[in-house]
């Protein structure tokens, strides 16, 4: 008798144990859903411009200002047709090659002089380095404008206006102090192990910092890359102080121009080639995100 | 085929620590030589600069006939093992060992034929396509290890290289390393070898000779059974063996002819040639040691002249042998018996304690150095 009834509450327990559980899972379940709710809709609105940029590229210029949905009545495509031959004599493609022209030396450039100058104040005991570290912070401090004048001058007088020197050639002297300041903290989270394994391996520092640093640095030199590449690719006010005849010109002041003041503006035309001058930053920054997360350079070490 | 020869090595820091107080060693063509101490000691310091790791302020180092000062680390013939391996991450196990003779230029052939030599011996063959992340610590450090040997070095360093592995492996690896030695010395390519390590049943168990180092000097250099059972001073007295000797201030008497040592409310009196060894220092403080072995108790030694009360205050058991710690007089000693032989002894209780003073050691109160030698 005492036994059935001990058996009979234990089955009461798990059942009460189960409805439980359900419950719990239930309210987790609401939590995720609301939780997901809140994260997209405030990626959509972040998202929004860049999602109506892109319909809006596909409609009529008077439909732009008419209607304010994103999804246009129906595909217009003479933005894109229209807006790549531009007003000018040239192109875009003209446009883009000009852009490359600038972006592919200074993101190379960029990235041989800060790893090189990275490389020498991680690793190496040069006379006052403290008091030069200080200065290169210094200069990441120093607002851009301040510069402008004098380095316009200074170019005048080189005879590099109207050329992409300018732009380019400062990129090979590690200007950037932010990239050479995220590398020299990448690499002294490196372990010197690896580092002393390649000279016992009979590396020099120079064999040093290509066989054992640059893998290791990877990731950091895609990121230095990525940004790179990107600012130059959406720097406007570079091209505009120092370019000034129109064949030279890169995308971003082209697309300037065609928001020409005295004319009409073909807003379709702007936005269509908006849409196309975005492409380059977004595919190269999905193709570089995998490497981009991969920082893992301890993997030979311990653990 | 090297011997290396430290004269007057001395290191200084650019802050002005001396790390290095003017070490003079040699070690042998094909010695297995290990550097122990506690942590600090400059141990990894100097094999540093034997590697060329670290420049020395002063001295000279000498491998085989060469003086090494200013040749840099991979001309000097040397290989060397890191504590946490230092495997390159995005090389596989193969390029990881390859790559020094990459450097060298060796021929491919002969890359390939002495990688695959050492993987064999070190049994990784089937792990030589594989990246260091994807392997176990045990297997990372053979792979560290296989990378020294392919060098064909004449000396081998090794920094603490098994303190990253658990108990278990780093029996197994010391054997390898050791039979790995061996093994040299029979193919006809006796390598010497340096082996730094804060523990110090490796150094006893691996070394030829042991170098005890403390502050940065030598303290002893010696085969293990001479650093146990001679100890030069009272450093290495209490850094070689567990539990540690027994090293107690005391003061050295004589009692109607004979010499007897004197300890808060014991009198020990010692053997005619214990004796005649310290007589010099009768009436003088000295340090008294006595390894936890030595001491028996009444049931382990049944027949003995001198006892001493203790009471007991901990008894470790760890199976084949118990550690118990006693108090005479306020003063802790440690004595390590045959748990067969011992049945009542416990906890809080007194026991009779006997000395073996034909074991014992003296030590100089102020130079420390042993005087009962």
């Amino acid at each position: 008798m005492m036994e059935a009834k001990s058996m009979k509450r234990e089955e009461e327990l798990v059942k009460i144990d189960k409805i439980r559980r359900k419950r719990r899972h239930r309210k987790e379940q609401i939590g995720k859903a609301i939780r997901y709710a809140i994260l997209v809709s405030v990626g959509l609105i972040m998202l929004y411009p860049l999602i109506w940029l892109i319909g809006a590229s596909f409609k009529t210029n008077a439909e732009i200002f008419t209607s304010i949905g994103f999804m246009p009545k129906d595909f217009d495509f003479s933005g894109y047709i229209r807006g790549w031959r531009t007003s000018t004599e040239y192109t875009f493609a003209r446009y883009f090659a000009n852009t490359f022209k600038i972006v592919i030396p200074k993101v190379i450039l960029t990235v041989i002089s800060t790893v090189l100058t990275a490389y020498g104040f991680a690793r190496f005991k040069i006379p006052g380095k403290k008091y030069l570290f200080s200065i290169l912070i210094g200069t990441l401090l120093l607002p851009n404008v301040v510069l402008r004048i004098p380095q316009y001058l200074m170019y005048r007088e080189f005879n590099w206006l109207n050329s992409y020197k300018p732009l380019v050639v400062p990129a090979a002297f590690a200007v950037d102090a932010f990239f050479v300041f995220m590398l020299i903290q990448f690499l002294r989270g490196l372990p010197k192990d690896l580092e002393e394994a390649a000279v016992i391996d009979g590396c020099n520092s120079f064999q040093v910092l290509i066989y054992v640093l640059i893998p290791m640095l990877k990731p950091a030199i895609i990121s230095v890359a990525l940004f790179q590449f990107m600012w130059t690719m959406n720097d406007f006010l570079g091209p505009l102080i120092y370019i000034s005849s129109v064949e030279k010109y890169p995308v971003s002041i082209a697309l300037k121009m065609s928001m020409d003041a005295s004319a009409i503006v073909q807003w379709n035309q702007v936005l269509a080639m908006s849409v196309i001058a975005l492409l380059p930053s977004l595919i190269v920054f999905f193709l570089a995100q995998k490497h981009f997360v991969d920082g893992i350079s301890t993997t030979g070490m311990k653990g | 085929m090297a011997e290396v020869v430290l004269k007057k090595v001395v290191k200084t820091y650019p802050n002005g620590f001396k790390a290095v107080h003017g070490i003079d060693l040699h070690i042998k063509d094909g010695e297995f030589m290990v550097f122990v101490g506690p942590s600090g000691c400059a141990k990894s310091t100097t094999l540093r600069m034997v590697a060329g790791l670290e420049e020395i302020t002063g001295g000279e180092i000498w491998i085989g006939d060469k003086c090494v000062n200013e040749i840099p680390p991979k001309d000097r013939g040397i290989a060397m093992v890191f504590q946490n391996y230092a495997l390159y991450p995005h090389m596989s196990v193969y390029d990881n060992m390859a790559f020094g003779l990459k450097l060298q230029k060796t021929p491919k052939e002969e890359i390939d034929r002495r990688v695959m030599d050492a993987a064999e011996k070190l049994e990784i063959t089937e792990l030589l396509d594989r990246k260091p992340k994807e392997m176990s610590g045990g297997q990372r450090q053979r792979v560290a290890v296989g990378r020294a040997i392919v060098r064909k070095p004449e000396v081998f360093l090794f920094d603490e290289p098994l303190s990253n592995l658990d108990a278990k492996l780093r029996v197994s690896m010391r054997v390898r390393i050791a039979q790995l030695h061996e093994q040299l010395k029979q193919e006809g390519q006796p390598a010497t070898m340096i082996y730094v390590t804060h523990d110090q049943v490796e150094a006893m168990t691996m070394g030829d000779r042991i170098c005890v180092l403390n502050y940065g000097k030598i303290m002893q250099v010696d085969t293990p059974i001479n650093l146990y059972s001679k100890p030069a001073n009272k450093f290495v007295a209490g850094f070689i063996g567990a539990p540690a000797m027994n090293l107690l201030a005391a003061e050295l008497v004589n009692e109607g002819g004979k010499v007897a040592v004197k300890l808060p409310e014991i009198l020990l009196h010692l053997p005619k040639e214990k004796a005649n060894k310290v007589k010099g220092y009768v009436g003088k403080k000295i340090w008294f040691g006595i390894r936890p072995e030595h001491i028996g108790s009444y049931e382990t030694h049944p027949d003995k002249e001198e006892y001493a009360n203790g009471e007991v205050t901990v008894i470790e058991q760890l199976g084949n042998e118990e550690f118990i710690y006693f108090t005479i007089g306020g003063i802790q000693y440690i004595a390590r018996l045959d748990s067969m032989k011992v049945q009542n002894i416990s906890k809080g209780k007194g026991c009779k304690f006997w000395f073996d003073m034909n074991k014992c050691h003296f030590f100089d109160f102020e130079s420390e150095e042993n005087i009962s030698l």
